[in-house]
């Protein structure tokens, strides 16, 4: 059976310990993580995890029946096949001298980019976008140097049927 | 009312019922054991914190009721860990109490502090860390409802002495609310009725019964649906007793050391009903050989061990006992005769099997092992509570007792805990005074937790250890037998204590037996004897549990004797 991503959304209970579950979850049965990003709801009682994983059919099975047994995670749905909204977001610091800056600005340019800090050797670019929208990104970005990176996992939300 | 929290936990524990706590104190546990002091809960002071659990796992898996232990923070809190591993890996309901430092040193490596939260995260059902008295209450509730509904499971609550200390308004709990946690009991309608379509089909179905059929109290149930169908069982080491082992229609244990007619018929089956069994690598063996022939019916409670191992035709989430009983009112609606029709072949098939490889051993001038299991079989009438210890004395145990009712076997399957039987045995004995509780031990294993016997003769249960001796951590010594050209390193254990005497050093009576005449008349003595009793047998050193099923080998494919 073929591995393919998937993105699992879970709303959990905002609790100490809550992340640890889920984390050693993983870890402990061997499940793999690509990424993850975690933060509080509107309802501060909740926070929404974003899990990105490779596994096979019956493996993505067993991992979304294990995180349902556990007693914190209040909603879970697997985003892929589905309708959703995916988004990473980054914070890139790029080398800039004069004979490049303007290849820097066509492409923050052309990827609805935001220069939000400038210095006389350096722009750091923010950019958000969907996963591949990211990696061409830095793919175009690697020859001009890029100094420093910090880099969201995917967030995604299910769209509501109309 | 203002009630300190120790009040609070022991108003809750009488709520829920709680007759017997196994403990062991410290400084983070006074408060609570001194309020326990004024209830009419009974306290077993164990020797070591990892009996305390053990003996808790006992009281529940012949009760059926969620079993309590009560540890102190730091070194009594980790002593457990190996317990409440026990327990999660067969699904016994338990709730852990651990003392904790007070919650302003916490995280400050503070004098007995560990975080016994982070540490049994894996371990258990759920665990909390009680932050404040006032949810004490709510915590506790909640600790009892999870360890017992669904999947059952042993849940640790910890709490920091300040809360312990603490005043607070106490209310009664109203009802346990969980946001997320609502087992599923009810099957699905359509997937049972699917089901009896299967049933109707097969010319060689076989149900595989698990500790979930114990669990969900579903024996009666199961027997029903075989009988009526005239369908064999087979059970695995955690569903003996589930079915009458004594009844025709009964195959035995199943598995790396199951009987050839059962290893065989999974092999053979056109549809296997798996109920409240999780397919663990020791029952399947090689997993892609495993049933090929057959379709597979998946009776459990707990979603994630549907299609975790194998694939399934037919999942069903439900309890069993439910499950079972929709399934027999449907089946009910059938031609019963019909459907039994030519269930003639299938059973003749498996009696060959029987008739020819029978579980047997040759008895020569040394005691055989299995001789004193099936010689205590024959004096106890099969009606004994039977604890194990984890190597072949549990195989042995397992292979010549036949146990017709649940809640008679008593052993460490998931986890195959050494030292688990005796203080096993204890907690089963507190839960039923005037039953005949055997230990079944092995030499290795019984010094695991031998101390134990002080806590028997403290309370005075009257449990009986039958020590299977054969100098050998012998199951491992099997494997180097057979695996690994029979180098038996460090697994000789000849420097064992004298068990008679040392049984008489904690005031109980030891017996010994060295030759096969004297296994009788030693078992009707130390069975008679009023109080704890340890049996030595020394039995033949290099006897080895067969069939055999080498570690990832089809399980069809047996070494015999
Ligand atoms: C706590 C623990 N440590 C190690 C093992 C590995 N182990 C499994 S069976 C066994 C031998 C047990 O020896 P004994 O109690 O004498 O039983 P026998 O097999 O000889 O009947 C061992 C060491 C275990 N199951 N549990
Ligand atoms: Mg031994």
């Amino acid at each position: 059976m073929a591995e393919e991503k998937h993105i699992l959304t879970m709303l959990v209970d905002n609790e100490p310990g809550v992340l640890s579950r889920i984390v050693g979850l993983f870890s402990g049965r061997g499940f793999n993580i690509e990424s993850l990003c975690v933060a509080e709801t509107i309802d501060p009682r909740a926070s929404r995890i974003t899990i990105v994983t490779k596994a096979n059919e019956t493996l993505v099975e067993q991992i979304e029946k294990q995180l349902r047994k556990l007693i914190n995670v209040i909603k879970l749905r697997d985003l892929t096949g589905s309708k959703s909204v995916q988004r990473e977001m980054a914070l890139i610091c790029v080398r800039a001298k004069p004979d490049n800056r303007d290849e820097i600005l066509r492409m923050v340019d052309i990827f609805r980019c935001k220069i939000v800090d400038v210095g006389p050797e350096y722009y750091i670019i923010e950019a958000t976008g969907t996963n591949e929208k990211m990696n061409a990104l830095i793919n175009l970005l690697k020859p001009i140097g890029i100094k420093k990176i910090a880099k969201t996992g995917t967030i995604a939300l299910f769209r509501e049927p109309n | 009312m203002k009630l300190t929290g120790a009040q609070i936990l022991m108003k809750v524990l009488k709520e829920e019922g709680v007759d017997a706590i196994f403990g062991f104190p410290g400084g983070a546990t006074i408060d609570i054991h001194d309020k326990l002091e004024e209830t009419d809960i009974r306290h077993y002071l164990v020797r070591h914190e990892q009996a305390a659990v053990h003996a808790a796992d006992g009281y529940a898996r012949v009760t059926g009721k969620v079993g309590v232990c009560l540890v102190t923070s730091g070194p009594g809190a980790t002593n457990a860990v190996t317990g409440i591993a026990t327990a999660y890996l067969d699904s016994i309901p338990l709730v852990i109490i651990s003392g904790q430092v007070p919650t302003h040193l916490i995280g400050n490596d503070a004098f007995q502090e560990v975080d016994i939260v982070g540490i049994t995260r894996p371990c258990t059902k759920h665990n909390y860390l009680v932050p404040s008295v006032q949810d004490l209450a709510r915590i506790i509730k909640e600790a009892f409802h999870i360890a017992r509904s669904g999947r059952p499971g042993p849940v640790l609550v910890d709490i920091p002495k300040n809360v312990q200390q603490a005043m607070t308004d106490f209310k009664p709990e109203q009802k346990v609310k969980l946001k997320s946690y609502h087992p599923t009991y009810k099957p699905n309608i359509k997937q049972l009725r699917k089901m009896v379509e299967m049933i109707k089909a097969a010319k060689r179905p076989l149900i595989f019964a698990g500790g979930g059929v114990i669990l969900s109290n579903g024996s009666e149930q199961l027997t029903r649906l075989a009988r009526s169908t005239k369908i064999p069982v087979t059970m695995s080491l955690m569903g003996l007793g589930a079915f009458p082992g004594s009844d025709p229609l009964s195959l035995g244990m199943l598995g790396m050391h199951g009987t050839y007619r059962a290893n065989m018929s999974t092999g053979q089956c056109d549809l296997l009903i798996g109920i409240g069994v999780r397919f663990d690598d020791r029952v399947t063996g090689k997993t892609d050989a495993f049933a090929s022939q057959a379709k597979i019916i998946h009776i459990d409670i707990d979603p994630a061990s549907i299609r975790k191992n194998v694939p399934v035709s037919i999942p069903i989430v439900g309890d069993c006992k439910t499950s079972l009983e929709v399934l027999n009112r449907f089946l009910e609606e059938e031609d019963l005769e019909l459907l039994t029709n030519n269930r003639g072949l299938w059973l003749d098939l498996i009696d060959r099997w029987k008739q020819d490889h029978k579980l047997a051993y040759t008895q020569e001038e040394e005691i055989k092992p299995q001789f004193v299991v099936e010689k205590l079989y024959e004096l106890t009438k099969g009606k004994a509570i039977i604890t194990t210890e984890v190597g072949q004395n549990q195989m042995w145990a397992a292979q010549y007792y036949h146990f017709d009712r649940p809640g008679h076997f008593v052993t460490s399957g998931g986890l195959g805990t050494m030292g688990f039987g005796l203080p096993a045995a204890l907690g089963a004995q507190v839960a039923f005074p005037d039953a005949l509780v055997v230990d079944v031990a092995g030499d290795g294993s019984i010094q695991m937790n031998i101390q134990e016997m002080a806590t028997a003769l403290q309370y005075q249960l009257p449990v009986k250890v039958v020590i299977l001796n054969n100098c050998y951590l012998g199951m491992v010594r099997q494997w180097q037998e057979l695996f690994y050209d029979k180098r038996y390193a460090c697994t000789c254990m000849d420097h064992a204590p004298d068990f008679v005497k040392l049984a008489q050093a904690f005031g109980a009576v030891g017996l010994r037996a060295t030759r096969p005449e004297e296994v009788e008349p030693v078992l009707k003595q130390g069975l008679d004897t009023p109080g704890p009793v340890i049996m030595d047998f020394r039995v033949s050193k290099e006897e080895c549990v067969y069939p055999m099923v080498p570690a990832g080998a089809p399980i069809t494919e047996m070494l015999l004797v």
